[in-house]
């Protein structure tokens, strides 16, 4: 077992005084290992204070760079390290934080070809990523490790915390839900926004399971979903059962080996990262033509499916109807097939839906901005505001 | 049969913004399509077009998984909670 030296005994000492916690505690959170997937609004509280309590060997997954707009949530980063690589950032500031432990970074996307390499050194997987696929494949990976997967997840006012461990007879994520929605079903932080709190809540809720099954003290979230409600400020606890069933954790597993998980989210190659390469499409148009057309006497008409908070932050310099896409089924009949029509929103996602919805309809003369507001701000008026 | 079901923040654009609402039903299929019949854009969002629960949708009475209950034929008493649990999956970006 790892021995404290004098600086980290004055460092600790609010644990060691703690009964329950002790110099047994203290000393194995030092022996102990997390890998937090994931350094953004749930990593950045769990990176913080998994390191201030002496977590001997922290790694970092996370493939991004520090944006401006993260700073509202991702409070390991800061503004001096924007534009630099995520695992980078948070690094500088946990060795800053605590210079006793151990930081490892892994500046890649987590993909079923490393997922378990990279998890294999550590004693617990915290899950705190931002997607369908990537929870899919952290949970897979976790349980064939029989390692626990700390899991956090957050929308808008509401997080979701429970431990999955089924080698301890708890459930996987995949007793809790079995199939992602499809793409679009459900919108992400980025289109659906995110209390900057909130991610600092259900992050140190995860924080405080991992110190849980680090030094064995206490009782864990297996078998227990803690669902948190900013707004009405509500804790409420459901149970979970393993699922005896469970394709991968279940009795006679199917899943033994990781799969594609973007596959099985049913998100299409060429859809995730290519976009360009859809652009010979004829119902798609670049901003760039866009601006070109709204110069012509016999412009289009410019729907915009965005929501009407959206289009008070930044908006094209025409807009002639606004239908959000959620609506768009049932407004259908408010919109000409005759006339020809752009469609746009804010990254060119759901006008991709409002498009493919139309075109269903019976729609032709229709085309969808590519890469929404963002991309008109980027190659057309650099004074538009992107959010 | 007067119960309370709660809407997740993730659909309650679909519910004109109401967190939660109170309903007459006997059984979590009824309670459900009758939530439907006033408000059918949530529809899509809970029912595969086989009339099936979505896999990604969870609904609780009380803090018990119907799924471990009688399904959506699970009785509901006087003043019980259903909850609409979906999948969530925000954190990172």
């Amino acid at each position: 077992m790892a021995m404290l030296n004098n600086a980290e005994i004055s460092r600790y000492s609010r644990h060691l005084i703690l009964p329950e916690f002790g110099m047994e505690g203290q000393r194995k959170l030092k022996q102990g290992s997390v890998l937090l997937i994931g350094t953004g609004g749930l990593g950045s509280p769990l990176a913080l204070y998994l390191a201030a309590a002496g977590v001997g060997h922290i790694g970092l997954v996370d493939f991004d760079v520090v944006d401006e707009s993260n700073l509202q949530r991702q409070i390991v980063h800061g503004t001096s390290t924007i534009g630099i690589a995520k695992t980078e950032s948070a690094k500088r500031r946990l060795h800053d934080l605590n210079p006793h432990i151990e930081i490892t970074t892994y500046e890649t996307q987590i993909t079923a070809a490393n997922a378990l390499d990279l998890m294999r050194p550590y004693d617990v997987i915290v899950d705190g990523t931002d997607n369908f696929p990537t929870r899919y494949l952290t949970n897979d990976a976790a349980v064939m490790l029989g390692k626990p997967n700390v899991y956090g997840s957050i929308f808008r006012f509401e997080g979701q915390v429970t431990v999955f461990h089924p080698a301890a007879g708890g459930p996987c994520y995949r007793c809790l839900y079995p199939a992602p929605p499809p793409p679009g079903l459900v919108p992400s932080c980025a289109e659906g926004g995110v209390l900057g709190v909130l991610p600092g809540i259900v992050g140190t809720m995860q924080a405080t399971e991992v110190i849980k099954l680090i030094t064995g003290i206490g009782e864990t979230l297996i078998g227990r979903l803690v669902l948190y409600d900013a707004l009405s400020m509500r804790f409420r606890e459901l149970k979970l059962r393993r699922n005896p069933d469970c394709p991968v954790c279940g009795n006679n597993p199917t899943i033994t080996e990781l799969i594609d998980y973007e596959a099985f989210c049913g998100i299409m190659p060429t859809q995730s990262k290519t976009q360009e390469k859809a652009m010979n499409t004829p119902f798609e148009i670049t901003p760039k033509e866009v601006a070109m057309l709204l110069e012509q006497p016999n412009r289009p008409f410019i729907l915009d499916v965005r929501n009407q908070y959206e289009a008070e932050i930044a908006t094209l310099p025409v807009t002639d109807k606004l239908i959000p896409v959620d609506e768009l089924h049932r407004r259908i009949n408010e919109l000409d097939p005759q006339v020809e029509m752009i469609v746009y929103c804010r990254s060119g996602g759901r006008s991709a839906r409002a498009v493919e919805m139309l075109r269903a309809a019976g729609f032709t003369k229709i085309k969808n901005m590519v890469g929404g507001t963002l991309r008109w701000a980027d190659e057309v008026d650099q004074t538009m505001a992107k959010y | 049969m007067a119960v309370t079901i709660s809407i997740p923040t993730a659909l309650r654009q679909y519910t004109a913004n109401n967190a939660s609402m109170s309903l007459e039903a006997d059984t979590v299929g009824n309670l459900l399509h009758g939530l439907i019949e006033l408000h059918p854009d949530l529809g899509q969002h809970l029912f595969e077009e086989q009339g099936k629960l979505r896999s990604f949708v969870n609904v609780y009475v009380g803090d018990e998984d119907i799924r471990y209950l009688d399904g959506l034929d699970t009785p509901l008493k006087d003043g019980e909670l259903v909850s609409i649990i979906p999948a969530i999956a925000g954190g990172q970006g």
